[in-house]
């Protein structure tokens, strides 16, 4: 190759797939792609070449505002005594069935 | 050999052929995301090839079979388009892989799957039940390959001034060979009549509509044609074709039967 490929311009993608109807997008990686048709096909070849989903979305990862690891313990820590925010104190009737 | 097994080695060669050439990108891609784009293509020709030759075997009978199709035949004896046998560069270069040009690939893949998807979906009604199912399944494949092509075809035409220039340069240099479509050979006819197969040259209209279309989207531009029109569909091959089943079957040959 006499030239570089364009790689460093191309921004980066996250990809959702879901895995059958009724079940939710899962993250389960990213790629580089050009603009977003190109990074739905890329995904479609990288992610799901075993049957992995029925559908995919990709958003670009300059779009996540994520959590500062700095500011785990005052995020996440304080919920960690808070047993009486969990639901485990009802009775569940057996016809409602898996919750 | 009936005309029957010829149209369907002729379908089986083309898809083996081109599989066999696309691999070579495999491991050597542009990039990580096409890499893996491309060998999904190549697969999809490999899986629609061994579907044919054990099809062809079966209509042959005896102690045929897809291996012996695919691996112990002669260049002669392939049916191949000429067009898909050809290195993925331009003409009058040697075979180095560091050569490699993938305008001449994509071009490549935008013009036989442009033709295959129409061909496919006329199979689809082919009077030979297990080719229409053939075609039902391929015609999905192929679909797919004709966008991934179009759509890397016009990135590069209406890219950079070197994506561009590679680009028209593998158009002109790969065009020519699109003219063997549009000439039937013996077993083609036979096979029209009998209802299995395609009459390719009432799709040239539809094909060149589609061709013109994306060249013109591209920004780049449809060479005038004039001159010889190759035959590798009733055997008459290039120089190329000898190289890349020496690759291709030289496993096979030297360990027959061979299992892992």
């Amino acid at each position: 190759m006499t030239t570089k490929p364009a790689l460093k311009d191309w921004p980066l993608w996250e990809v959702f797939v879901r895995s059958k109807q009724g079940l939710e997008h899962k993250h389960c990686g990213s790629l580089h792609a050009a603009d977003a048709g190109q990074a739905l096909h890329m995904a479609r070849d990288v992610y799901t070449r075993r049957q992995e989903g029925v559908s995919i979305w990709v958003l670009p990862s300059s779009a996540i505002t994520a959590s500062n690891p700095d500011e785990k313990g005052e995020f996440f820590d304080p919920a960690a005594d808070k047993i009486y925010r969990h639901p485990t104190f009802y009775e569940i009737p057996e016809e409602v069935g898996h919750m | 050999m009936s005309t029957l097994n010829d149209y369907l080695l002729h379908l089986a060669d083309n898809a083996v052929v081109l599989g066999q050439r696309n691999a070579e990108w495999c491991g050597h891609g542009p990039v990580l995301e096409e890499d893996l784009a491309l060998a999904n293509v190549s697969l999809d020709h490999i899986g629609q090839a061994r579907l044919l030759y054990q099809h062809a075997a079966a209509v042959i009978g005896g102690d045929a079979s897809e291996d012996k199709l695919a691996y112990f035949r002669e260049p002669h004896e392939f049916r191949n388009y000429t067009l898909l046998e050809l290195p993925h560069r331009g003409p009058l270069v040697g075979y180095a892989a560091a050569d490699r040009d993938y305008a001449t690939t994509i071009v490549r893949n935008f013009l036989y799957s442009a033709l295959m998807v129409m061909v496919w979906d006329k199979l689809q009604s082919s009077s030979d039940e297990t080719l229409a199912a053939i075609a039902a399944k391929s015609l999905k494949e192929t679909s797919y390959h004709l966008h991934h092509a179009r759509d890397w075809l016009i990135r590069l035409g209406d890219g950079t001034e070197e994506s561009h220039a590679r680009a028209q340069a593998a158009v002109n240099h790969l065009l020519p060979y699109t003219e063997e479509f549009w000439t039937s050979s013996e077993a083609e006819r036979a096979a029209v009549a009998a209802g299995v197969g395609v009459d390719v040259p009432a799709l040239r209209a539809d094909w060149d509509a589609l061709v013109n279309e994306t060249l013109a989207e591209a920004t780049l531009t449809r060479p005038d044609f004039q001159g010889y029109i190759t035959e590798g569909k009733v055997g008459l091959h290039s120089e190329h074709l000898s190289f890349l089943l020496g690759e291709m079957q030289g496993l096979a040959r030297a360990h027959p039967n061979a299992s892992w």
